[in-house]
């Protein structure tokens, strides 16, 4: 089994997230490192300031929809990016940890704002090969 | 898409035969060449929103439309409250109210283009635009409601613009029936420090060039003359109506199946629109497009500062502000009687034709101006509701010229700065916080604009007045 990683999906309007990992929380946090590449480099993002979530839902898909919508969440209104993330996953409950800084707009030139994680393209499932995926598209 | 699976009704009109959970037929306007081009995927969504209760007649995909959310983007349903009809968060979209507004100058291009580098320099200083950019207004609790309930009216009650502008506005500026309190804390906390910005994406300022007039007589009862400026402002109901959009969708997402509706694909997800949960949602994207309408018209102020410093002798008039992500009660003649029913235009415009009762009396006896977005390297159309459009689209036409390249292959094939000098070098100029946001919206990863208008102009959805070409554009 390869290492957790992330990659984009193509979608007409907007642009799919996708991680995957060695478990489903891993995949959960690559998603999320998928989706601050939708708006700026992730590595310029320093780890400077920390937020924490909590989220809960009836299934892993609406999980994921939860887990990164709380982060849209706390990015529009408090200004942020996140680079860094932890997650842990208790049957259908997610404590999260986001590690990032404030927008700086000359440093991380963000491309576009992400508005919110939908429930198009969503896939939240264990491989044949074992490791875990976790999708969806996001409206930009 | 497979134009076998299709009936051909017209050149511009096809249809989708009602199959398996289908209540109705789905009928797209389009050339034959759109409609090859449209992903398999608008087959799908304009079929799935055909199974929904309630459904009125059809439901319908306008020339620009691609692959949405649950709905395709450029798609319209009407539904019925007393036939068990629904209303979808998807249906309407994250961008609650989004929209186009345009004003006219009176100031030729020539003079324009004289200035047009100190303008947009001043344009994108003055208007906040893209990530991380917040509005000069941070809102009180209490001026929050105000704005929830007073839409554009609210916005020049505190001195953002004129009181003849919101004749020239949907709903004349406000909104009715916006239930403030279905509004979360969440919401409120994304907005309060985002009035009066553009926000990212496809959404820009422009000042552009009145390029050609093709109906004289309705150029001219819309103030549009050939050689002047315009400038077009596409923004929406930023971060509060993206956080009503979220909520609602799970919320819906989840309780669709208390309801009975089985939803073909989850982000159809909806609910009755005689249900607790409807209403919450009609009262809060109500707010929602009012926050939508309000923010432009801040901008709109924020502009006419600009221009005041440019040309203190010019007046920017408000020609008309049209929204695209909406769900409004609207009465239309359907089987020969007039009645109630609730709209989705999802990516689409109203374009009521002439005398319509809700029109201002100026623009009454000529249609609804109808103000297609087009790409920053392109062009956008100015076109007028049609009479008996009604039957086809209640009443509906295309927003914009529609994607037809995902944003990763964009990011892929183009480089922002290229781009920009590029278009430098044709005349237009660009200003962005964002090289990559740029590329992204390339002109190239758009439909072709003139197709598109062309299309809905044949389909009698819309007639063409005016192509407007971009001199200046600020992208978020």
């Amino acid at each position: 089994m390869s290492d957790a990683r992330w990659e984009h999906f193509p979608h007409q309007a907007d642009i799919g997230v996708r991680g995957i990992g060695p478990t489903l929380a891993s995949a959960f946090e690559q998603a999320a490192v998928a989706m601050t590449a939708v708006i700026c480099d992730v590595d310029a993002v320093a780890a400077k300031t920390r937020v924490e979530i909590d989220c809960a839902a009836p299934d892993t898909g609406l999980l994921l929809v939860e887990w990164l919508n709380a982060l849209i969440l706390e990015m529009a209104a408090e200004g942020l990016l996140f680079g860094r993330f932890a997650v842990r996953i208790d049957d259908l409950r997610l404590h999260g940890t986001a590690w990032g800084e404030p927008v700086d707009v000359a440093r991380h030139a963000p491309a576009v704002e992400v508005k919110g994680a939908t429930l198009t393209e969503l896939d939240v499932r264990r491989r044949a090969n074992g490791e875990w995926i976790a999708q969806c598209v996001v409206d930009v | 898409m497979d134009l076998s699976r299709l009936e051909r009704l017209s050149a511009f009109e096809w249809r989708i035969a009602p199959r398996g959970a289908m209540r109705v037929p789905a009928l797209i306007y389009a050339d034959e060449a759109l409609v090859a081009d449209m992903d398999d995927k608008v087959f799908d969504q304009v079929s799935n929103v055909a199974a929904l209760p309630g459904i009125v007649k059809a439901s319908y995909a306008m020339p620009d439309a691609h692959w949405g959310y649950g709905f395709p983007i450029g798609g319209v349903a009407a539904f019925d409250p007393d036939a068990g009809g629904v209303i979808s968060a998807g249906g309407v979209g994250f961008d609650i109210s989004c929209g186009v507004r345009a004003l006219t100058t009176g100031i030729d291009c020539a003079e324009i283009e004289r200035c047009s580098t100190e303008l947009a320099n001043s344009l994108f200083r003055h208007v906040p635009a893209g990530v991380g950019s917040t509005g000069a207004i941070t809102l009180a609790p209490e001026e929050m409601d105000a704005m929830l309930s007073g839409g554009a009216a609210w916005a020049v009650a505190r001195g953002y613009g004129a009181t003849d502008d919101l004749a020239r506005i949907e709903e004349h500026g406000c909104m009715a029936e916006a239930d403030p309190a279905q509004v979360s804390d969440n919401a409120r906390r994304r907005q309060r420090r985002e009035m009066g910005t553009l926000g990212s994406g496809n959404h820009y300022l422009e000042v552009q060039r009145i390029a050609e007039i093709f109906d004289p007589r309705l150029a001219a009862a819309f103030g549009l003359e050939k050689g002047k400026t315009l400038v077009s402002i596409h923004c929406g109901s930023r971060g509060l109506g993206h956080q009503i959009g979220t909520e609602y969708l799970r919320d819906m997402a989840i309780a669709a199946a208390d309801y009975g509706i089985a939803l073909p694909d989850r982000e159809l997800a909806c609910a009755p629109l005689n249900s607790p949960i409807g209403q919450r949602y009609l009262g809060a994207m109500r707010a929602a497009i009012n926050c939508a309408l309000a923010n432009r018209q801040i901008i709109t102020h924020l502009t006419r500062e600009v221009f005041a410093e440019f040309f203190p002798e010019a007046r920017l008039d408000l020609l008309f502000d049209v929204s695209h992500n909406t769900c409004k009660v609207e009465e239309h003649r359907i089987d020969g009687a007039v009645r109630p029913v609730y709209i989705h235009r999802k990516g689409a415009t109203r374009a009521f034709p002439p005398g319509h009762p809700t029109l201002p009396a100026a623009l009454r006896p000529y249609g609804q101006p109808v103000l297609i977005g087009g790409t920053m390297g392109t062009a956008s159309y100015v076109l007028a509701g049609v009479e008996g459009n009604e039957q086809r689209g209640f009443s509906s036409a295309c927003h914009g010229a529609g994607r037809q390249m995902s944003r990763h292959q964009a990011r892929r094939q183009w480089r922002g700065r290229d781009l920009s000098d590029a278009l430098a070098a044709q005349g237009i100029i660009i200003r962005s916080p964002s090289a990559r946001g740029v590329a992204e919206e390339a002109p190239g990863a758009y439909k072709d604009v003139t197709q598109v208008v062309d299309a809905a102009e044949k389909a009698a959805l819309a007639r063409k007045v005016a192509k407007l070409e971009p001199i200046v554009c600020i992208k978020g």
